[in-house]
């Protein structure tokens, strides 16, 4: 009795007294922290978030947990099986946050989820040869996804300059020589497509002494009317010709191919993907939990109930239906409560995967509350005032909970 | 305070009890000759750095054999530990606080003692910057024993070569030119850990601190001109220069914004490199992977001067302050002020004194000789803004200035919008803050 007293009753009375006092502690200001609480922006957001939450992790966790238990009721090794899935559990929310907050990294070369879609993204769709070159000068227009070409049409006989920059030394190929402008030919189009930089800049748009060519770069012509009437390659030192041209303005460009980006990575821990992220890990960890639990009912329920009803011809999804989850409800209803409550005091998982630019769009109450008591603003009637709202919140699943509990006894 | 106030936090004061037990039995020393008895010391550092500050008090032990100093790491959570003891009425004798603002909060609470007993050992050891910022309402309350150069930029020598970036920059025009060469040599110019949102405030303060003035500086520091002067907006605008040059950052602006200091840092040295320059204060060397030699590896350079202005440094520093008043403290105190103190930890590495006195040589490596000799020699020093202002506008995740330039890195044409809701978050903060 006394250290429920001690430890309970009175923090909860003392937390309720100061949610009425300013951040001093000494003056106070009736509602005022109250009114914070649901005008401010921040402070809405965890209570939006906290309402998906609410929302979706409770029902998603135990329908995941039962259809686990069933299936893994049948398989061979569901012992094992259920142990893999149950294994989260084991780690604290802090660390599995941690694990997920890498995993989610946006750059492939970081990160697990991304490094898979990008293997599989890569190979559909290669990136280019050159997928961070630039122009060098405003000469040529465009962009990476459109390609680039020469602003001013060429005529036979004129000279096509491509110079791009933005390309490591070592991305341009093995075979690459000195670039060398070619020789203008009447009746031709004759260009150079090169590494336009030389250590210190060099001058752009130039062909100078240690600026390599460009070589396997494909080249089009296109005529006024946009239509490609040729593509060449260009050779080991940058240059390219389209000879036997009538006369006329063409336009030279080098295709979006070439500079195709490889997979630069869903922004998982950006603002928009951020709360769903955080679910799908917590998910992850909870499943088991329910799992396990619905698991154990599953194993109390008569088999012959289920045997019979098969007996009568009763399909597998029927049997699933009409006997095995009516039967369940109780074990379920435990679960779907307790997931219910964790819920709503969800904190430390948030506070490990995002990211602290996005923490305020992943925003819950619980964390709300400890960032406004103790993260930096240190304002304890705040604090208090949100811990009285959760506490709210709680209250009636918590009766909910209490009185299923009585009747139970 | 109320009685009440005093006694709240239950479960805080327990928790806290334990990392604090030292300064109960913290006694007061008796004679002048010999001092005597326990002397507690709370501050944030822990792990390597824990074990330079314990060979420091290990110093002050010996010339004192009969104190017994004992030090308790409160890490990051050092402002609740140190405001939830002293609510409890039971604060360690001396604490070292990561932030001058915090010093400020406790002096407006009555928790501290001034030590104008240090003065003359501080002024001949500080330059009048340090003493001013040790200072509140005109008395003398802190030293700083620890102190930190904000205004370096980082690069990676094989990049800078790989572009024939000879000579870093001076100027901000040379910096934004060497970023557009670097950007054309294939690397791009900037990593960003726009994760943190400390990191951006960095970036913004030492614009400002250059192109406003060290006097428009503090004004804002202090809220006495609003976040929309067009100070801070010609600021910004200057900043967006950077932050807007979004082809040229790592991983590009969503990219940063996920990603936190240190790796952040390493994209400097990955293979390839990914970035080239990274800006961020002296403490950079100690999380650089392991692999790279400074001066080979990697340089640095004084963040650029804007519009020819002078040399000057934002930065941060620790001051040690003194809660409970007795002869051993002040020894305590005086020690910490003094050049032998500081120099034990500056042999030891990984530590810029901003005193003047303790001897360039000690230190282990020409890199921290130059970024503290450049500290204690500051004729503009200024703390870190953020710092200086109070914690929900300046150093909380998530909100204020920490969010609100992670909003302008992700959207730097949104200036004048970002200026307004700045200072919003600054006149609510300073509201709530009295």
């Amino acid at each position: 009795m006394i250290s429920v007293g001690i430890w309970i009753v009175y923090p909860a009375i003392r937390t309720f007294a100061r949610s009425f006092f300013d951040r001093s502690g000494t003056d106070f200001v009736w509602f005022d922290n109250y009114r914070t609480v649901f005008t401010s922006s921040t402070l809405l957001t965890a209570i939006k978030n906290n309402a998906i939450w609410v929302g979706v992790v409770p029902a998603l966790v135990t329908s995941i947990g039962l259809v686990l238990a069933v299936l893994t009721e049948r398989v061979r090794f569901a012992v094992a099986f259920r142990i893999a899935i149950f294994m989260p559990m084991a780690i604290s929310l802090f660390a599995a946050g941690v694990i997920w907050r890498i995993e989610y990294d946006q750059a492939p070369e970081r990160g697990a989820i991304n490094a898979v879609i990008a293997g599989v993204h890569d190979a559909i769709v290669p990136p280019g040869a050159l997928p961070s070159a630039l122009p060098s000068t405003t000469a040529l227009a465009g962009s990476p996804r459109q390609g680039f070409v020469l602003r001013t049409p060429t005529e036979p006989g004129e000279l096509a300059l491509l110079g791009l920059t933005g390309i490591l030394p070592q991305d341009v190929a093995r075979s690459a020589k000195q670039a060398t402008l070619p020789q203008p030919q009447p009746g031709a189009i004759a260009g150079v497509a090169w590494r336009d930089f030389r250590p210190g800049g060099g001058t752009s748009g130039v062909v100078e002494r240690e600026e390599l060519g460009l070589p396997g770069l494909t080249v089009e012509l296109r005529d006024r009317a946009g239509r490609k009437v040729g593509t060449t390659s260009t050779g080991a030192n940058g240059t390219f010709r389209f000879p036997k041209l009538e006369s006329g303005e063409y336009e030279v460009a080098i295709g979006a191919a070439s500079f195709r980006q490889p997979f630069g990575g869903l922004s998982w821990l950006g603002p928009k993907l951020i709360t769903p992220a955080v679910i799908a890990a917590y998910t992850w960890i909870w499943a088991g939990f329910a799992l396990v639990i619905i698991a154990a009912g599953l194993a109390a329920i008569p088999r012959d109930l289920l045997d019979a009803a098969r007996t009568d011809g009763a399909t597998e999804w029927q049997v699933f239906r009409r006997i095995t989850v009516p039967l369940l409800a109780p074990v379920l209803t435990v679960v779907f409560v307790t997931m219910l409550i964790n819920v709503l005091k969800v904190f430390d998982i948030i506070l490990a995967v995002a990211p602290d630019s996005v923490q305020a769009d992943a925003n819950v109450i619980a964390l709300a509350m400890w960032r406004a008591s103790f993260g930096g603003v240190n304002d304890f009637g705040l604090g208090s005032a949100i811990a009285v709202v959760l506490f709210l919140m709680v209250v009636p699943i918590l009766a909910l909970n209490v009185r299923r509990f009585r009747r139970e006894l | 305070m109320s009685i009440l106030s005093r006694h709240r936090l239950g479960a805080s004061v327990f928790l806290t009890l334990g990392v604090l037990a030292a300064g109960a039995i913290a006694a007061s020393a008796k004679s002048d000759v010999r001092l005597a008895g326990d002397l507690s010391v709370v501050a944030v550092w822990s792990g390597a750095e824990q074990a330079s500050f314990n060979a420091v008090l290990a110093g002050f032990e010996q010339r004192n054999p009969g104190v017994k100093v004992t030090y308790a790491s409160a890490g990051a959570q050092l402002p609740t530990v140190l405001a939830t003891a002293v609510q409890g009425g039971n604060p360690p004798d001396v604490a070292v606080l990561p932030q001058p603002g915090l010093m400020k909060d406790f002096v407006g609470k009555g928790a501290l003692k001034p030590i104008d007993f240090a003065k003359s050992t501080i002024a001949r050891n500080f330059s009048s910057d340090w003493t001013k910022l040790g200072t509140v309402n005109g008395k003398l309350y802190g030293v700083f024993f620890k102190g930190a150069n904000k205004s370096i930029v980082w690069f990676n020598t094989s990049v800078f070569k790989q572009a024939g970036i000879a000579k870093p920059p001076k100027t901000w025009a040379g910096f934004l030119k060497i970023a557009k060469t670097l950007r054309a040599s294939g690397t791009k110019a900037y990593s960003i850990d726009g994760a943190d949102g400390w990191a951006l405030t960095d970036w913004f303060e030492n614009v400002y601190l250059r192109q406003a003035g060290a006097a428009k500086y503090d004004l804002l520091s202090t809220h006495r001109i609003k976040w929309t002067d067009p100070s801070v907006k010609a600021a910004l605008r200057t900043l967006a220069q950077v932050f807007g040059d979004r082809g040229n950052i790592v991983g590009g602006v969503s990219g940063s914004l996920q990603t936190g200091f240190t790796t952040a840092l390493a994209q400097l040295f990955t293979d390839p490199p990914n970035g080239a320059m990274f800006m961020e204060g002296d403490f950079v060397p100690s999380f650089v992977p392991a692999k790279a030699v400074a001066g080979r590896d990697y340089g640095f350079f004084a963040f650029p001067s804007i519009n020819k202005s002078a040399p000057a440094v934002v930065g941060g520093g620790d001051v040690a302050v003194m809660f409970k008043d007795s002869a051993a403290a002040r020894a305590l105190m005086t020690y910490l002020a003094g050049p032998e103190a500081a120099e034990i930890w500056v042999r030891r590495g990984g530590f810029s004194s901003p005193n003047k006195n303790v001897p360039a040589s000690a230190y282990p490596d020409p890199t921290t000789r130059r970024t503290a000799a450049a500290l204690a020699n500051a004729r503009t020093f200024r703390f870190d803004m953020s710092d200086l202002q109070p914690g929900s506008f300046g150093a909380t995740v998530g909100q204020g200035q920490w969010k609100l330039f992670q909003d302008f890195l992700a959207n730097p044409k949104n200036l004048d919008r970002i200026a307004a809701r700045l200072e919003a978050a600054a006149t609510a903060a300073y509201k709530a803050g009295k």
